[in-house]
C-alpha cells in the first residue's frame, strides 16, 4: 500500500515538472520544473531498488546537467519569456498534439494488446535465459559495477572515449575564433 | 492494490509524449534540450521496470550508458548554443539551418 502511495506522489512530480518544462515561458522555470521531473525519477528508482541510479540520477542529472542549463542561461542572458502566443508555423501546435498522442496510443497499444504479460520466466520477452543476470541480494551498486566491468567492458571504455571526445568537442566549439567578441575576451587582439 | 510494472510503462508513455510535444513546438533551443532530457527519463523509467519485472540486470546497465550519453549530448549541445547565441543574441530553433563552417 505504501509504495502505491509512493508511486502516486511521485508519478504527479514527475508529469508536473514535465508540463512545467514544456508549458511555462520562461528558461529559467522550465530549467527548475525539469529538476522536479528528475528528482520523481529518481524516486521511482528507489522503489523499485534502483539505489546507485537514483543517486546518480540525482548527481549527474539534477546536479550537473540542470546546473550546466542555469550556466547558459544566465551565461547567454536569454531569460527573458519566450513568446508563447504567437506560432510561428500555422497548425504546429495541433499536428504535434496528435503526433505526442499517436505515440502515447502506440505504447498504450504495444502494452496492453501486447502477449502474456511478463515476468521473470518469461523466455519469450528476456530472450535467451542463459543472457541474462538475475539481480540478486547483494548490494545495488556491487551487482552494477560486476555487471559494468566484466560483460560490459567494452561498452564502458567506449562511453569514456565518448565522453572524452565530448569534451574536446564542447571546448573546440566554444573557442574564441578571430576575435569577433569583445576586446576583454582576447587580450591579445586588444593590443592592435 | 500494488505497482506493476504497467503503470511505470504508462508513465513512461505520458512522459515520453510530453517530451515530444515540448520538442516539436517550444523554439527555444534550450528547452528542446530540456525535452529531449524528458524524453530520455522516460525511456530510463521503463528500463528500470523491465529490470525488475523480468529480474534482469541489463536493463539497469543500460540506463546507466544512457545517463553518460545525455551528459555529452547536453555538452556539445549546449557548446553549440552558446556558439550560435554569442552571434545571434535573440536565436531561435530556425537560426541553426545557418549552421555550417
Amino acid at each position: 500500500m505504501v509504495d502505491v502511495v509512493v508511486f502516486l506522489i511521485s508519478a504527479a512530480i514527475v508529469l508536473g515538472g514535465g508540463l512545467g518544462v514544456i508549458l511555462f515561458a520562461n528558461p529559467v522555470h522550465n530549467a527548475l520544473s525539469l529538476i522536479a521531473t528528475l528528482f520523481g525519477v529518481a524516486v521511482l528508482f528507489i522503489i523499485q531498488g534502483a539505489q546507485f541510479l537514483a543517486l546518480v540520477q540525482v548527481v549527474v542529472y539534477a546536479g550537473a546537467i540542470v546546473v550546466l542549463f542555469l550556466f547558459v542561461i544566465m551565461l547567454l542572458g536569454v531569460d527573458q519569456a519566450e513568446d508563447l502566443q504567437t506560432e510561428p508555423l500555422v497548425g504546429q501546435r495541433a499536428l504535434a498534439g496528435v503526433g505526442a498522442g499517436l505515440i502515447f496510443l502506440l505504447v498504450l497499444g504495444g502494452l496492453f494488446l501486447s502477449g502474456p504479460t511478463d515476468g521473470p520466466g518469461n523466455t519469450a520477452i528476456s530472450g535467451q535465459q542463459a543472457a541474462v543476470t538475475p539481480i540478486d541480494d547483494s548490494p545495488d551498486v556491487e551487482q552494477l559495477a560486476r555487471d559494468l566491468f566484466t560483460r560490459n567492458i567494452l561498452a564502458f571504455e567506449a562511453t569514456a572515449l565518448l565522453l572524452t571526445i565530448a569534451t574536446i568537442g564542447a571546448v573546440v566549439l566554444v573557442r574564441n575564433r578571430g576575435g569577433e567578441d569583445l576586446a576583454v575576451d582576447n587580450p591579445g587582439s586588444a593590443a592592435n | 492494490m500494488e505497482v506493476t510494472e504497467t503503470w511505470y510503462l504508462v508513465l513512461s508513455a505520458m512522459l515520453f509524449s510530453l517530451g515530444a510535444f515540448g520538442l516539436l513546438t517550444r523554439r527555444n533551443p534550450l528547452v528542446m534540450f530540456m525535452s529531449v532530457e524528458l524524453m530520455l527519463n522516460a525511456v530510463n523509467i521503463s528500463f528500470v521496470a523491465f529490470s525488475t519485472a523480468l529480474n534482469d540486470l541489463a536493463g539497469q546497465t543500460a540506463v546507466f550508458f544512457v545517463l553518460v550519453v545525455a551528459a555529452s549530448e547536453v555538452v556539445v549541445g549546449l557548446g553549440i548554443v552558446v556558439a550560435l547565441m554569442r552571434r545571434r543574441p535573440t536565436a531561435t530553433a530556425d537560426d541553426f539551418a545557418e549552421l555550417k563552417g
